[in-house]
């Protein structure tokens, strides 16, 4: 019995030992010298990929933004994100999805809400959106709520209504559209898209050249 | 070009790129776990633990080694995130609850990575990087270590020794995870993944305003999270946020790194057996299953039935755009049916069918390719069984690679299966018969039912993806998915290194003209057949409830 005990205390002494090893091998060598190169080769990746505009920061380009006005680009909507509840000393982001089933009639009710709404937004005297022309994208919320992209079908949904409210031409802001949108990547990863943060930059830079 | 094509290449180059690191990876994994060299640093770590890398271990002492090394693991995880509140280095963050605490330990412990947690608001630098992300290590070489005693189990004769578990412990971390997590979370910097200490970010926005967020070594945690098939994520939306999984490519390279290791260990399974046949069976099998849930699952996404994606006009709901619905499908499939479970896409938000498909992936019992380390064996246990039903078919005492399957052995592999479905199963109901977990679903009806049983399929298989509505973080279900986590890991790695011990001391049978041949076609086949046919049986009606119930509504 007393050599069990004995035994036992040997190997758990062993486990902690191994554990506290490769706690420094894993734990703090890797995830530094990772940092290391990482901060060398590619700080501005490593940091967060921040986008200056006007000569301030003005976010992420690979975080979403929420709040435009509608004489920009409109992002995905974010139902799912959040700002933390505990340690509220901070206001962070809180990454998240809605997580309604498809068969909820809360999401139903917030996708044909959303649907009116960019049919609503997007349409003028001389211009109509019908419904079926929106894109699902437009209408449901990302997996992080921080989906930095829209659809270049989106997109193009939004470009009179945005031209029209900076006096600008549908054609010329088509071009802008196209110039900001990203096909798949080598032809076949991923989804076309469009960085609305980015597109919004270009438009405001856009719109200061047009009416100085 | 449309999503559909578009789709079936990205499944195409991602085929390619597994099989051009088959052979290689295979091979040397099977080097690492047979030389007899020891590497300068892991002689260094040898003489910190106080081990001898060189003593061969029963499979009792095999067994007590690791529940040693894991029961530590628990422990020092828990006080770590117990004590984060007095921690430097924690971005001000206080302590964690104990119940939470103790669901998160074990959680990245049992290579589950369950998170009742939110990873923002909730973890500091320290509890990330020398707790959470070691546990992505070490839990990951635990159960490669598992899958090798097994393996040399079958590989020796006339023996009680499989293998040394420290020595078995330091090689799978030190020459396969670390080199693969440092290369990988370099790559994933270069796209865009966040790797830094600073504290918490406040950037100006667009129109005003600021946001803010936390830095963190997310890069080298994401390497690893996905290449030890663990899966926490560093923030809550996982491989859905865009520092975690930046672009098109890094979502395409993450599934990649889900599974070349799964995959590989078939060909060191082969090396190490002495017919690397043997490891392509097992290897068709897995990709068989893994191609077959794969199109099962671009098919109903890309359908979107359900009254809220019909309203859309696409499963767009939980989804990136980067990734779109066709690599999100790839995704989804991929982290469920290996112990994964990190998500680019948000699983309770897909079709009825296509949450039903990530919860049978689970159900399967994760072998297709499984963990890394517990997938492959998995599958042994259950190509095991199949010999045992063909033997019971032609009236022969089976055998698998040499070993005769007695009653001992078919004990022990019959208790393995029955372990995940029983915890499953009665972990379910009994949350559903209580008055109060219930409340914790999100959804009504038939989806809020796949909301409790997704959570117990995924902790006992130690997944640890979620139909992510429910909140998990009450104490019934902190307490409850933790007990399924560390019943579900270490009570299937019992009954492993048992029948590995018996299979070591067993004599090999000479093959004959009745021997049914393991290495062909025929025997993918019955196997395939076999893990469809046990695990259907065994869930079809929880699964009628749940998901195929919303599904054909």
């Amino acid at each position: 019995m007393k050599n069990s005990v004995t035994n036992t205390a040997r190997l758990l002494g062993a486990g902690l030992r191994a554990l506290l090893v490769l706690t420094l091998v894993t734990g703090v060598i890797y995830p530094l010298v990772v940092t290391g190169v990482a901060q060398g080769l590619f700080p501005g990746k490593a940091n967060g990929s921040e986008v200056r505009a006007d000569g301030r920061v003005v976010g992420s380009s690979l975080i979403g933004q929420q709040g435009y006005s509608l004489d920009y680009f409109q992002p995905r909507p974010a139902n799912g994100l959040g700002e933390n509840s505990v340690n509220t000393q901070y206001k962070l982001l809180l990454s998240g999805a809605t997580n309604l089933s498809a068969d909820n009639d809360k999401l139903v009710t917030s996708v044909e809400a959303a649907k009116a709404k960019v049919v609503r937004d997007n349409s003028t005297a001389d211009h109509r959106v019908r419904p079926s022309q929106v894109p699902a994208d437009a209408v449901t919320s990302s997996g992080s709520g921080l989906d930095p992209d829209i659809s270049p079908a989106y997109a193009g949904l939004q470009v009179h209504r945005v031209a029209e409210r900076n006096g600008l031409t549908d054609a010329r802001l088509r071009k802008l559209v196209d110039e900001h949108t990203e096909g798949r990547t080598l032809g076949f990863i991923g989804e076309p898209r469009v960085n609305v943060l980015e597109l919004n930059i270009a438009l405001k830079d856009l719109v200061a050249k047009a009416h100085p | 070009m449309g999503p559909v094509p578009a789709g079936v290449l990205q499944l195409l180059a991602l085929t390619a790129a597994l099989a051009l690191a088959y052979i290689p990876l295979g091979t040397y994994m099977a080097r690492v776990y047979s030389s007899g060299r020891h590497w300068r640093v892991e002689k260094w770590v040898y003489q910190g633990i106080g081990a001898d890398p060189d003593t061969e271990m029963t499979w009792s002492a095999y067994l007590r080694g690791v529940l040693a090394f894991s029961a530590v693991g628990v422990l020092f995880l828990y006080l770590l995130q117990r004590l984060q509140g007095i921690l430097p280095g924690s971005l001000g963050f206080s302590s964690v609850n104990p119940a939470q605490s103790f669901n998160t330990a074990v959680s990245f412990v049992t290579n589950t990575n369950w998170q009742s947690y939110y990873g923002e608001q909730t973890m500091g630098h320290v509890v990330q990087t020398a707790g959470l992300a070691v546990q992505n290590f070490v839990s990951a070489a635990v159960g490669m270590a598992v899958a090798v005693a097994l393996v040399r189990g079958f590989a020796r004769s006339r023996t009680g020794e499989l293998g040394n578990f420290w020595s078995d412990l330091v090689r799978g971390t030190v020459r396969i995870l670390l080199p693969g997590a440092a290369i990988a979370a370099v790559v994933l910097v270069a796209c865009g993944v966040i790797q830094n200490f600073s504290g918490i970010h406040e950037v100006g926005q667009f129109m005003g305003g600021s946001q803010q967020w936390n830095g963190g070594a997310v890069a080298s945690q994401e390497a690893i999270k996905e290449l030890g098939t663990n899966g926490g994520g560093y923030f809550n939306a996982n491989s859905a946020h865009p520092f975690e999984n930046p672009t098109p490519f890094t979502n395409l390279f993450e599934i990649f790194l889900i599974l070349v290791i799964p995959f590989a260990l078939t060909r060191t399974f082969g090396v190490m057996v002495g017919s690397v046949k043997q490891g392509y069976a097992i290897l068709a099998t897995m990709f068989t299953i893994w191609l077959g849930f794969v199109a099962l699952m671009m098919w109903t996404e890309l359908a979107h039935h359900g009254p809220a994606l019909q309203a859309a006009g696409g499963a767009y709901e939980g989804k990136e755009v980067r990734f779109g619905v066709g690599a999100s499908s790839i995704f989804a499939v991929s982290t469920t049916l290996t112990s994964t479970g990190a998500v680019d896409s948000f699983h309770s938000s897909f079709t009825g069918l296509g949450g039903g498909v990530t919860m049978l992936g689970m159900m399967l019992g994760e072998i297709a390719p499984g963990g890394v380390g517990s997938g492959l064996y998995g599958m042994l246990i259950m190509a095991v069984i199949a010999v045992f039903i063909a033997g019971l078919m032609v009236g022969r005492t089976p055998e698998y690679l040499g070993k005769k399957i007695g009653t001992r052995e078919i004990k022990l592999a019959a208790c393995y299966i029955l372990v995940t479905p029983a915890l499953v199963l009665v972990f379910t109901a009994v949350s559903m018969a209580l008055p109060t977990p219930p409340h914790s679903m999100l959804n009504a009806g038939a989806h809020g039912f796949s909301e409790v049983l997704y959570a117990f399929t995924s902790a006992s298989n130690n997944n640890g993806s979620a139909f992510a509505g429910l909140n998990a973080n009450t104490d019934w279900f902190n307490t409850m998915t933790g007990l399924a986590m560390l019943l579900g890991r270490f009570l299937p790695m019992v009954f492993v290194l048992a029948l590995a011990g018996s299979l070591a001391g067993q004599r090999p049978v000479p093959v004959t003209a009745g021997t049914l041949r393991t290495e062909k076609p025929l025997f993918t086949g019955l196997l395939v057949g076999a893990i469809l046919i046990i695990t259907g049986l065994t869930y079809f009606p929880a699964l009628a409830l749940g998901p195929l119930a919303e599904g054909l509504a």
